[in-house]
Formats: C-alpha cells, structure tokens, sequence
C-alpha cells in the first residue's frame, strides 16, 4: 500500500477543525465546545509526532473530540438542579436543560440518560464515559427513564 | 461549522505557549512585500520572499518536524525588528538564527556573512576567502542564494567584483531596494 505521509500540522488543522467543531457542538453544546475545541487541538499536536501515516486522519480527530467529551460529561454530571417534565421532550436536549432534567437521578443513571437521550452517544460510549459495560450502561439509562416516568405521574 | 477567528486565534495562541511547535510563522507586510517568517525555539529559522504557505509548510516539517503552526506570537519579536529595519532604526538585528540544516562551508559562509556591517557591500570572493576557500566565489553565491533567512542575514550586501548587483533570491529590485535603504548605494534616477 502506498504510504501516506503525516502532513504539517497546519494542514490536518484547516482540514479538521469544522468537523470537530461539530462533533463537539453536537455532544457538548456551543459554550462548553469552544473550551474542548482547544482541547482537541493540543492533545492532537501531542501526540501528532508519534503518528506513522496519515491515512485516517478525520476518524482520528473525531476520537480524539469524542473522547475530550466524554472527559467535559464525566466532569460536569455531577452537579444538580430540579426536574423539568420528561413527556414533553421528543428532541436532543440543550446542554443546560439536560443537566437539570437528570439531575434528581441517582448519580450512575444520570449520566446514563443523560448521554443516552441527550447526546444520542451508543451505549458502548456511555459505559466508557462512566465506567461500566455497554449492557450495565443500557440498564442504568432505561432505568433511569422508568424512575423518572414514576416521578412525573407522582 | 465555521471556527469563529477568536476560537482560531486562540488555540493557535496556545499552542505556542505549551511549547508544542516544532515551526510556528506568520506572514508579515513590509516594503519589500509580503514575507513568510518561521521560528523554532532555537531561533528564527526562516523567511521566505513570495512564499507559497503550503509548499513552506512541507518543507519546513521536513527540515523541523511536522508541527508546524501559524502561530503570530512567536513571530512577534522578529515582527519588531524588521519594523525598525526598515523605518531606519534599527542597522543590526539581534535575533537567534536556527541554521541546523546548514552544514559545513554554507555554515562557514552564513557566519562570515552575518558580520558584513549595515550599509556596506562585500563581493563573493571577499566572502569565499574569509570563510577559508578563496577560490569559491560562485560557490559562495550559491549559498547566498540558499540564505534561510534573507535580510536578518544580509545576502544582499554582496555583488559581484565588478560591483554589479548580480543577483538575488528575492529579485534585483529588492535587492536594490535594501541597499538604498541602508545608503549603500544611490538611487536610481
């Protein structure tokens, strides 16, 4: 296969940044996604010596984005706020109205919902983010939801 | 998804800072034109008349390594003293010079060169001799033609024996025109 080489890194930046951006507006919302946007860049350029080829380069940056993230999730699904009401939501929510939705769960299935119903992440992404299996994740989220649903017909 | 200027600005900022460049540069207005201007943590390793920022970037991560940045601010010392250049306040620059990729007798030559002093010419030969090869005259106008970092080290300074401009990477007339700067030589009428 022909080798593809590693291109200075003002190239693989011009060339990622507006999907990153992306990715990361879509996981994060605008606000939190300019910090990780830094983020995604510096970590790239740490480890862009080390790259052998660049072939791959958009699916790299993407994990990379994917992964600072999950890191901003990890972090900020600890805080907490009241509960508006499930039923009327049927769209990825705003960064801000998520975090209070979820807020009264108990902590493993908020983050659970909330990356779930939230930022549509796979359920092996959501076990990595809070540190369980994509099956131990899927329960935490769905019963998540049931505890919720009991919430609201309370 | 447009990556506003600010957001852009930012992280270009902080990549020099954390140290992460192998190259940052910026491209910078003068009255010889627009110049591509590249430093490393060495030094100022770069600048470049008519630059293509692509073609540079490639060779630059070949030379330097592959992080190479726009990046303005470790530019900005550099910036500084070119102003003073060519407002006339400033005959010397006292900038580091990364001339890792300069081996051997164009080493020698660069080191010669950079003492010929403001406003004064010198020829190829006069340079060939100082740099311990007499005889390497056109030699020594191949280095000046290769010069890294035009200007700061000052090529255009040499003529030929005769006294006629000859040549120079970024054009006569530049050439011309640094000279007449410095009071070298008189305009042109």
């Amino acid at each position: 296969m022909q080798v593809v080489r590693v291109p200075p890194f003002e190239r693989f930046y011009e060339e990622q940044r507006e999907p990153v951006l992306g990715q990361l507006r879509r996981m994060l919302g605008r606000d939190a996604a300019d910090d990780a946007f830094q983020e995604t860049f510096l970590r790239a350029l740490r480890a862009y010596p080390t790259l052998e080829h660049g072939r791959h380069l958009r699916a790299w940056a993407l994990t990379i984005a994917r992964n600072v993230a999950l890191d901003v999730l990890r972090r900020t699904i600890r805080t907490s706020a009241d509960v508006p009401d499930l039923a009327l939501i049927d769209e990825p929510l705003q960064y801000e109205e998520l975090k209070e939705l979820t807020s009264a769960l108990p902590q493993k299935e908020r983050a659970a919902v909330f990356l779930r119903y939230g930022y549509d992440l796979s359920y092996e992404d959501i076990g990595a983010a809070i540190g369980s299996s994509p099956e131990a994740a899927r329960q935490a989220a769905s019963s998540g939801v049931r505890r919720l649903r009991r919430k609201e017909s309370t | 998804m447009t990556v506003s200027p600010k957001l852009d600005a930012r992280f270009r900022d902080a990549a020099a800072a954390e140290g992460l460049l192998d190259v940052a540069y910026d491209m910078i207005d003068t009255p010889v034109g627009r110049l591509l201007v590249a430093v490393t943590d060495q030094g100022l390793c770069e600048i470049q008349y008519d630059a293509d920022p692509a073609a540079e970037e490639e060779r630059l991560a070949r030379l330097f390594g592959v992080r190479v940045l726009r990046s303005p601010r470790p530019t900005d010392e550099a910036r500084r003293q070119l102003d003073e250049y060519f407002a006339g306040k400033r005959h010397d620059f006292e900038l580091p010079i990364d001339l890792r990729p300069t081996r051997d007798f164009a080493h020698a030559v660069l080191d010669q060169l950079a003492r010929v002093p403001y406003g004064e010419l010198t020829t190829y030969g006069a340079l060939a001799a100082k740099a311990g090869r007499p005889r390497a005259a056109r030699a020594v106008g191949t280095v000046m033609n290769r010069n890294p970092v035009p200007i700061v080290l000052p090529c255009h300074r040499v003529v030929g024996s005769t006294g006629a401009l000859t040549g120079y990477g970024g054009g006569l007339d530049r050439k011309r025109q640094l000279l007449e700067l410095e009071g070298a030589i008189s305009p042109l009428r």
